[in-house]
């Protein structure tokens, strides 16, 4: 069969053919941090940052029916609700709209407010000032909480966009199972 | 002939001999034989699909285990049947075609075959678990995937067998080529169907692993408290599919590039010509791997991506159809002015042209973002990956099956049954899928039960096609059977086109330690 220095010539391709299959089996883990990398510098991943805004003009021409709408998941029963469901606003007008989270358990927690818009494409054009969702909240037992979300509508909104949903989502921070690595790729994102 | 030896078989008989085997041909058997079985239980989950879909409404199974039978029947049919069968042919025809004795690690060779029964077992023993199977779509995307049952536990073991298995079959592979060709069988001098293997092979050391990494991923989000695809500890559910398609998209050239290097064997055989523009050949297989690296986010246009990364997607994508392009053009070229006959390797070899470059267009169609945002997870993109994968991949197979049977087995197939295999085959096909380009278009969502009635006319059409090719399947295995065990004993060589090593150096059937001396192919 095959001869001794065949055998160590095949013997060396295992290795390096072994080599590049563990190679990207770190690869496919590398995708993680990369991934968020990409989504840092392109500016897809900028949820829990203040916008900046530049244009103040309030467009008194039209006017911009704003829903507000907040759900929890979490598995220990408390709520959030917007005090207002509806506000008629200018594009470029400030607008302020608390939501109210009760606590009815014994429990503490720690959890962090994910913004969604409706329609998907008006999402860039919500300038949120000031919003509990920038940070975790650490909500205390049998508490009650108003959060204020202070925004003003980019007046670049298209003309054909009349109504716009702003929807939180808060979710459980599982602060006890949370390892190292966990609790610093949490930290990242804050920062 | 002279490089056959009269051989001392010191091996078990029976059942032990192909537990304990580690010769390339009782491997490859055993790999065609398993991958037909499980193409069969794929295939009876297909019917259970089809049944389902007969007719809008609920008659035949309840919408979980309806989830459940496409997602097994998608991870059965890639995993367990096409990449398997293909593997097979990579066992009994490289050593063969490039003058070597065995593969490179025979020992591994044996290991790489028999982890696939457990895989198989863990894959449809999961329908038996508490829940079911997960009912998830092959393409496991989270976070469905971290609130199903145990039998997603087992489904995403099984993934990972069946990756070391293939991993390990493609070092195989990839030493074999590189390593044990003949004298003078230099690398341009190999066969395509050999090219093809070398380039897959590569294709599946660079991108299995990426997917182990991705279900180990979702394991560890299961179980162990990680959140890499669970939006509420921090982590995305739309890097699972970033990392799902980066392996993805590689996987549907695993399964398509060993079909086209069947089909270059098959087409200048019998057209009695060589094949035209071989380096071509070459080197657009070499562009077509390394692209299907590059393209992955084309199947998740929907997702939110900017716009400058869905063009440069969408222009990535439609760049692929040069190199693939060169290759149909060149198997036509092979063709011209060739003296063509028509047994039943080469009918299935013009249907896989046929009905493969119709799905290479409808994938086209498919990579412009504004057209794939409303045909997204609609049945035009099952149509079209259905008109790849079985008339592309599935032809493809069955035109090695026919083309090189007599050599493995030294019996020939019965032509006119073979004949009539291929126009159930393509006929059914046709009624199958064709009509489902109509449905996609006209907005059916896939992997749903049920549907609108507007959809129930092609519906119908469509699982009366999938009956129809079913049992063209069980006629294939009459087929076989037949020529196995009754069989015309074939001519030294059946086909006089054929010119690579197996049907030039080799008597019919192949013995069974084949180039233990190798032959000298210097001029």
């Amino acid at each position: 069969m095959a001869s001794d220095t065949s055998k160590l010539e095949n013997r060396q391709t295992l290795k390096k053919l072994v080599f590049i299959a563990i190679l990207m089996f770190g690869f496919g883990y590398a995708l993680v941090p990369l991934y968020k990398k990409i989504c840092e510098v392109t500016g897809v991943y900028s949820l829990t940052k203040p916008d900046e805004v530049v244009n103040t003009q309030v467009d008194e021409s039209r006017s911009i029916v704003l829903e507000f709408d907040a759900n929890s998941r979490n598995e220990t029963g408390w709520e959030i609700i917007p005090l207002e469901n509806r506000k008629t606003v200018h594009p470029g007008e400030l607008v302020q709209v608390t939501f109210k989270l009760t606590n009815p358990t014994a429990t503490t927690f720690e959890a962090q407010a994910i913004p969604s818009y409706g329609p998907k494409e008006a999402g860039q054009y919500v300038k949120k000032l000031e919003c509990f969702c920038f940070t975790q909240q650490k909500i205390n037992a049998n508490e009650t909480r108003d959060f204020p979300v202070v925004l003003v509508i980019d007046p670049e909104l298209p003309k054909d966009v009349t109504t716009v949903t702003l929807s939180y989502t808060m979710f459980e921070i599982e602060v006890k199972s949370t390892t190292e690595n966990r609790q610093a790729s949490l930290r990242e994102r804050q920062s | 002939m002279e490089a056959v030896h009269d051989h001392d078989h010191h091996q078990p008989a029976g059942l032990m001999r192909y537990v304990t085997t580690t010769n390339h041909k009782d491997i490859g058997s055993m790999y065609l034989w398993f991958s037909f079985v499980m193409f069969l239980m794929g295939g009876v989950m297909a019917l259970v699909i089809r049944a389902e879909l007969f007719q809008p409404g609920l008659q035949v199974v309840q919408p979980e285990f309806f989830n459940q039978m496409t997602t097994l029947h998608g991870l059965i049919m890639v995993f367990g049947a096409i990449m398997p069968a293909f593997v097979g042919f990579a066992n009994w025809q490289i050593p063969m075609m490039i003058g070597a004795p065995d593969m490179a690690f025979p020992r591994m060779n044996n290991w790489s075959f028999w982890l696939l029964p457990p895989a198989g077992i863990l894959l449809a023993g999961s329908l038996l678990a508490p829940g079911g199977a997960g009912g998830v779509g092959w393409t496991l995307y989270a976070p469905l995937t971290v609130q199903q049952g145990m039998g997603m536990d087992m489904m995403i073991f099984s993934i990972h067998i069946l990756g070391m298995s293939s991993i390990m079959g493609s070092i195989n592979i990839v030493t074999t080529i590189l390593n044990l060709r003949a004298p003078g069988m230099t690398m341009m001098k190999m066969p395509l169907f050999v090219w093809t293997w070398l380039i897959t092979a590569y294709l599946l050391i660079a991108a299995m692993p990426v997917l182990a990494g991705a279900v180990t991923m979702t394991l560890t989000d299961r179980h162990f408290g990680t959140h890499f695809f669970n939006a509420a500890g921090g982590g995305d559910p739309v890097m699972y599919q970033h990392i799902f398609w980066f392996f993805g998209h590689p996987e549907v050239y695993i399964i398509a590039i060993p079909a086209f290097g069947v089909i270059s064997e098959v087409i200048p055989t019998f057209s009695r010509k060589p094949l035209f523009g071989y380096a071509s050949m070459v080197y657009a297989t070499a562009s077509i791997a390394i692209l299907s690296f590059l393209v992955w986010a084309h199947h998740m246009y929907t997702v939110g991506m900017p716009v400058e990364a869905q063009l440069y997607y969408m222009f990535a994508t439609m760049l692929i159809a040069v190199p693939t392009g060169v290759k149909v053009f060149n198997w036509i070229a092979t063709m011209w002015k060739g003296s063509m006959s028509f047994e039943t390797p080469m009918l299935f070899a013009q249907g896989f042209l046929f009905l493969f470059t119709i799905g290479g267009f409808t994938g086209l169609v498919l990579a412009l973002t504004p057209v794939d945002i409303q045909l997204h997870d609609g049945y035009y993109v099952v149509a079209h990956f259905h008109y790849v994968m079985v008339a592309g991949a599935l032809f493809a197979a069955f035109a090695g099956v026919y083309y090189w049977l007599p050599k493995w087995i030294g019996r020939m197939y019965d032509e006119r049954l073979g004949k009539i295999h291929f126009w159930l085959s393509i006929i059914f096909f046709n009624v199958t899928f064709f009509v489902q380009h109509f449905l996609g278009l006209a907005g059916m969502p896939r992997r749903i039960p049920d549907y609108a009635l507007q959809f129930a006319d092609w519906n119908m059409v469509s699982s009366i096609g999938a009956f129809g090719f079913g049992f063209s399947q069980i006629f294939f295995l009459y087929i076989l059977l037949k020529a196995i065990k009754s069989g015309e004993k074939a001519p030294e060589k059946p086909w006089d086109g054929a010119t690579t090593l197996e049907w030039t150096h080799l008597p019919t059937p192949a013995p069974y330690h084949s180039f233990e001396t190798p032959p000298n192919l210097k001029d």
